[in-house]
């Protein structure tokens, strides 16, 4: 394993060959973040499998991150394996509702499956894609699941009608409420005013 | 007279429909067949008939209840994957695991790597028209089963391995067991192998069958048995090695042709491999600890609940709110039985990942199918399907 100098070398380098696609780097837990421009993920990635002290030939996974608080809501990332230098990388582009992501399906051929897997999941556009259709949801589905605003349940149930012979989609009943529990401590900086709390303040307020 | 008819007439190639309920599709796959006459030209497997959702439903549980999903992945080779989240989660909150429970580890991943070869081998074997071998190994699998049971109190979704170690220590008496059994077991292995290796009709159904060049296997991001029948030594467990693997002393099959007969038989010799691998680890198994005493992360022993009111403290912390990992993002992987088993985990800083991407060999070699069987005979489809080695547990997700 190389340690984090060279995982750092390994960073500039792949900076120095592609100073206009790759926008920085970063190396954490001993692993190096590449950050690139979206539009030019081709090149970085047909780049990074062709450069002689690199050899990335393996696309291991790309899969999507959503952030919905972000103007870019999603992350698409790319993890890449070099059995020449016995080394990973994680390259990470990203992505709106709108902005299409190129294919990189020409540089790789395993990514066909994970793009539509990324369009099914994220709704993430990918364009140049030779085949775009969902993978994991059913024939007809709606909707993108992991999308955090999505909910756990879905929006439909399914089951088989005697009446009509075959299986009928409905909204989703839950037979009893759908309960998430809040188990984060609040006794350690609670991020949201906890119930009663704003009493408090009127209290102080009318002492005053 | 009709024989000038066939001249100007346009032959449709046939469409078939494979599965999703076929006894030769491992489960719920569906493949739409374009053939031409008896010669396969494209394949289109519809997967996604057993998503559950996996990685939406980790991102509503703690660290903690995430382990049981990856049980029901891959549910012929539950305990490596669960091993690949450990790890995961181990770089992320940066905890060492006690050696003894690497031991274990180790142990009962070479174990489920015997139990995931013997299930894919003989149903390989069944599929091409040898239903013996497949009779005879569901009987040692059985044996593994139990090993499961005594272990973890469950013989298929044992939630085992948890961050920081194993769950529970090993009972003495079943380490004595599972060495008895590494001593019959290659007595069981031998008896197959004379069944099916010089076997006339399992060879013209496997030899040539399904061939990947080093190539082909590099650009479709294959791993495993998968690569390495290609001729290709790549194998995590020597490459990356993670836990005790460093100490191990065993050997990589590799394949020469890169076809569905070379596959079986990397297989085989993988379970001796995993054997030796196993008899090394009770040879060595040191004394300690098994679980890592960071009560941050790992919960107390039930004997210090009965006395310490913090022991009591940690374990309802442990089991309502779990522990949080910080922020970040990590990727770890292992030698799966059926290749590379990865997991991506993007934290935020609470106590429920806020991602986690399961990389499964099975979805990355699934979608190979169609360059893998373009030219080949409709019955070589079972051949092909058997090798890649797929559980749609893991595929689906």
């Amino acid at each position: 394993m190389m340690t984090v100098t060279t995982l750092e070398q390994l960073g500039k380098h792949i900076e120095a060959i592609l100073e206009h696609e790759v926008t920085g780097f970063s190396v954490a837990n001993n692993e190096l973040t590449i950050t690139a421009r979206t539009d030019q993920i081709v090149k970085v990635l047909t780049a990074l499998r062709d450069d002689p002290d690199c050899k990335f030939r393996i696309l291991v996974d790309l899969c999507g991150v959503d952030w919905p608080m972000r103007p870019m809501r999603f992350d698409v990332v790319y993890h890449l394996l070099s059995m020449h230098l016995n080394q990973r990388i994680r390259v990470k582009v990203e992505a709106d509702e709108q902005t299409p992501v190129p294919s990189v399906v020409s540089v790789y051929s395993s990514a066909n499956w994970f793009e539509r897997e990324l369009w099914d999941m994220y709704g993430v556009m990918v364009s140049n894609h030779p085949d775009l259709r969902r993978i994991l949801t059913d024939y007809g589905f709606q909707g993108h699941p992991l999308r955090k605003d999505f909910p756990l349940s879905g929006y439909v149930e399914l089951r088989y009608d005697e009446e009509q012979k075959r299986v009928v989609y409905e909204p989703v009943k839950l037979t009893q409420e759908f309960r998430n529990f809040d188990f984060l401590s609040p006794w350690e900086g609670a991020k949201y005013i906890l119930p009663g709390d704003e009493k408090a303040a009127e209290a102080e307020k009318d002492k005053a | 007279m009709t024989s000038q008819v066939s001249h100007d007439r346009r032959i449709k190639n046939y469409h078939l429909n494979f599965g999703p309920q076929h006894p030769a599709a491992h489960g719920v796959l569906r493949l739409i067949l374009e053939l031409d006459g008896e010669v396969v030209e494209r394949t289109d497997p519809h997967i996604g008939l057993l998503h559950r959702g996996t990685e939406k439903l980790i991102e509503h549980k703690t660290y903690m209840q995430a382990i049981g999903y990856f049980d029901r992945l891959d549910y012929a080779a539950p305990m490596n994957q669960e091993h690949a989240y450990a790890l995961a989660v181990e770089k992320a909150l940066g905890i060492e695991v006690p050696l003894r429970g690497q031991y274990i580890r180790v142990l009962y991943a070479e174990l489920t790597r015997i139990m995931n070869h013997i299930l894919n081998l003989t149903t390989h074997a069944m599929d091409v028209g040898a239903l013996t071998p497949i009779l005879w190994g569901f009987e040692e699998r059985e044996t593994l089963c139990e090993f499961y049971e005594r272990a973890s109190g469950s013989r298929m979704h044992a939630k085992y391995f948890r961050p920081g170690g194993v769950h529970q220590d090993l009972p003495p008496d079943l380490i004595d067991d599972i060495w008895a059994w590494t001593e019959t077991f290659p007595k069981v292995i031998e008896d197959i192998e004379v069944l099916l290796v010089e076997n006339r009709i399992f060879k013209q159904r496997n030899v040539d069958i399904g061939v990947l060049t080093q190539e082909q296997a590099m650009d479709w991001g294959m791993s495993g048995p998968m690569l390495r029948s290609t001729g290709l030594a790549w194998d995590l467990r020597k490459s990356q090695p993670y836990d005790v693997y460093d100490r191990m002393d065993f050997d990589i099959p590799v394949g020469k042709n890169g076809d569905c007969y070379d596959r079986f038989i990397l297989r085989v010799e993988e379970m001796r491999q995993s054997l030796k691998i196993m008899r090394q680890c009770i040879n060595e198994l040191p004394a300690g600890e098994v679980l890592t005493e960071d009560r941050k992360v790992a919960p107390p022993r039930r004997g210090e609940m009965k006395r310490s009111m913090e022991a009591l403290i940690h374990h309802f912390k442990l089991y309502t709110e779990g522990y949080k990992v910080p922020e970040g993002e990590v990727y770890a992987a292992v030698e799966a039985p059926k290749g590379e088993f990865g997991v991506y985990l993007v934290s935020d800083g609470g106590n429920k990942p806020y991602r986690c991407k399961i990389r499964a060999p099975g979805f990355v070699h699934l979608q190979a199918m169609d360059m893998m069987l373009e030219g080949h005979m409709l019955a070589d489809v079972p051949a092909v399907l058997g090798s890649i080695d797929i559980v749609f547990g893991e595929v689906d997700r």
